[in-house]
């Protein structure tokens, strides 16, 4: 990955369960090696069935959040619905390829319950070629110890409770192995009816 | 152009309110040929009349009802030309939204597409309003619709329309043949009964045209084959 993609680090994490899906990232903005936030927020609620988590560059991740928000809220008001998963990941990925030669440094995953509570996860990479998966999806400067844990502790169907935990692990153990990510966690688990927000303690260096 | 000084610009209201322009364009809807459309439980069914001005016409190259995407057609009452205008633009939309969404155009959002163009075409210089009326029928996830746009850019959804010549003998007998438990069958039966009421001469296959959608979401225009075993179950 391009040095730029690796400015501010980051963790992302998707993963589908049974009729649910949880979404998780860390919680660091540094800069190179100097961290200066532990507080940082890289997963967007989108509408309260789709959540948009951004990696990679922090300020082009803010600047493309909202321009999404803009393009969803003027769907909405258009349309009187929200956006389907599959659209919404459509629209993104148009938006990005729009910047095909001057593009934002982000890996955008998106995580939403469509028709019928059927869970979609979805990654794509900086110019919207997207990236379809029925298990996880990763991203940022972690994806690859993330690839690896999500690879040995994922199984099909897990219930809300069983997945928030697996996530967690595999989110947790991966940071301590990336300097660039960490600090603690941020974890939604979305149901067809409720949305679990957690924050993670992790090791605070 | 000698109605009143404020024929002369479309952008013009007269002292009563009145865009004159726009209701000579209604005009050219009013003696147009007749269409209607009847959306049924299941379905949409859109008809024309498609009265040549000659025997020597191939009717076969005639085509007045004409698909915008898959699962919506469209058909017009008024001037030919002006109608081709609006199936190309409403493509074009179709395809733009395709593009961005990957799923395929609501028909509302088609319609207020449509509606846009029309409207824009009733205020810009240089232009005059077109000189149709529209009946789109779609089914998508919300189920079957039929919506009547004007020349104005006004759109309405209705459960049984026409427009054209006899629009008001034709509206009356949709609203006594009218119920909502109608089956697209049915639908197709009680438009070619209104046609038939208006209709001057022998309606037949070659005359009229009739495009129908169902729950298989898929707009088709009926071929003369499929017409004519409608018009003997009719008879």
């Amino acid at each position: 990955m391009p040095q730029i993609f690796e400015y501010n680090g980051s963790a992302l994490i998707a993963m589908v369960g049974k009729n649910c899906f949880a979404i998780a990232s860390d919680r660091r903005l540094g800069v190179q090696l100097q961290t200066i936030a532990t507080d940082f927020q890289r997963i967007y609620k989108v509408h309260d069935r789709l959540f948009l988590g951004l990696s990679g560059l922090a300020t082009d991740a803010q600047t493309l959040y909202q321009r999404l928000v803009f393009r969803h809220k003027l769907y909405q008001l258009r349309e009187e619905r929200d956006m389907k998963p599959e659209t919404f990941a459509s629209l993104v990925s148009a938006i990005l390829y729009e910047k095909r030669f001057g593009p934002y440094f982000c890996q955008p995953v998106i995580a939403g319950l469509g028709d019928e509570d059927k869970p979609f996860i979805c990654t794509m990479d900086s110019i919207g070629a997207k990236e379809l998966a029925k298990d996880f999806v990763v991203a940022g400067t972690a994806s690859e110890s993330l690839y690896g844990a999500c690879e040995s502790m994922f199984r099909p169907d897990m219930e809300p409770e069983d997945l928030f935990e697996t996530v967690s692990q595999a989110l947790l153990s991966s940071v301590d192995r990336d300097c660039l990510s960490g600090w603690g966690g941020h974890v939604y688990v979305v149901t067809p009816t409720e949305v679990k927000e957690r924050i993670l303690k992790g090791r605070m260096d | 152009m000698g109605d009143s000084q404020y024929s002369f610009s479309l952008t013009t209201f007269s002292p009563s309110g009145k865009l004159v322009q726009i209701e000579h364009a209604l005009t050219a809807v009013g003696s147009g040929q007749t269409s209607l459309g009847i959306k049924a439980a299941n379905g949409v069914v859109i008809a024309t009349e498609k009265k040549l001005p000659s025997i020597l016409v191939d009717e076969t190259s005639v085509q007045k009802i004409q698909l915008l995407t898959p699962n919506i057609g469209v058909v017009y009452s008024g001037m030919g030309p002006d109608f081709r205008v609006l199936v190309r633009k409403s493509r074009k939309q179709a395809e733009q939204y395709h593009r961005l969404y990957k799923e395929p155009i609501p028909v509302t959002q088609l319609v207020r597409e449509i509606a846009a163009v029309m409207q824009e075409f009733t205020q810009s210089g240089g232009v005059r309003p077109f000189g149709v009326s529209l009946l789109v029928a779609g089914f998508d996830d919300k189920g079957p619709q039929l919506y009547q746009v004007d020349p104005s850019g006004s759109y309405f959804s209705w459960k049984a329309s026409a427009m054209g010549k006899n629009v008001s003998n034709a509206k009356t007998f949709l609203e006594k043949r009218y119920t909502d438990d109608m089956e697209l069958d049915d639908a197709v039966h009680t438009s070619i009964l209104t046609l038939k009421e208006g209709f001057e001469g022998q309606i037949s296959s070659k005359n009229i045209e009739i495009g129908i959608i169902g729950t298989d979401k898929k707009f088709r225009v009926l071929t003369p084959a499929e017409i004519d075993d409608y018009l003997a179950e009719v008879e």
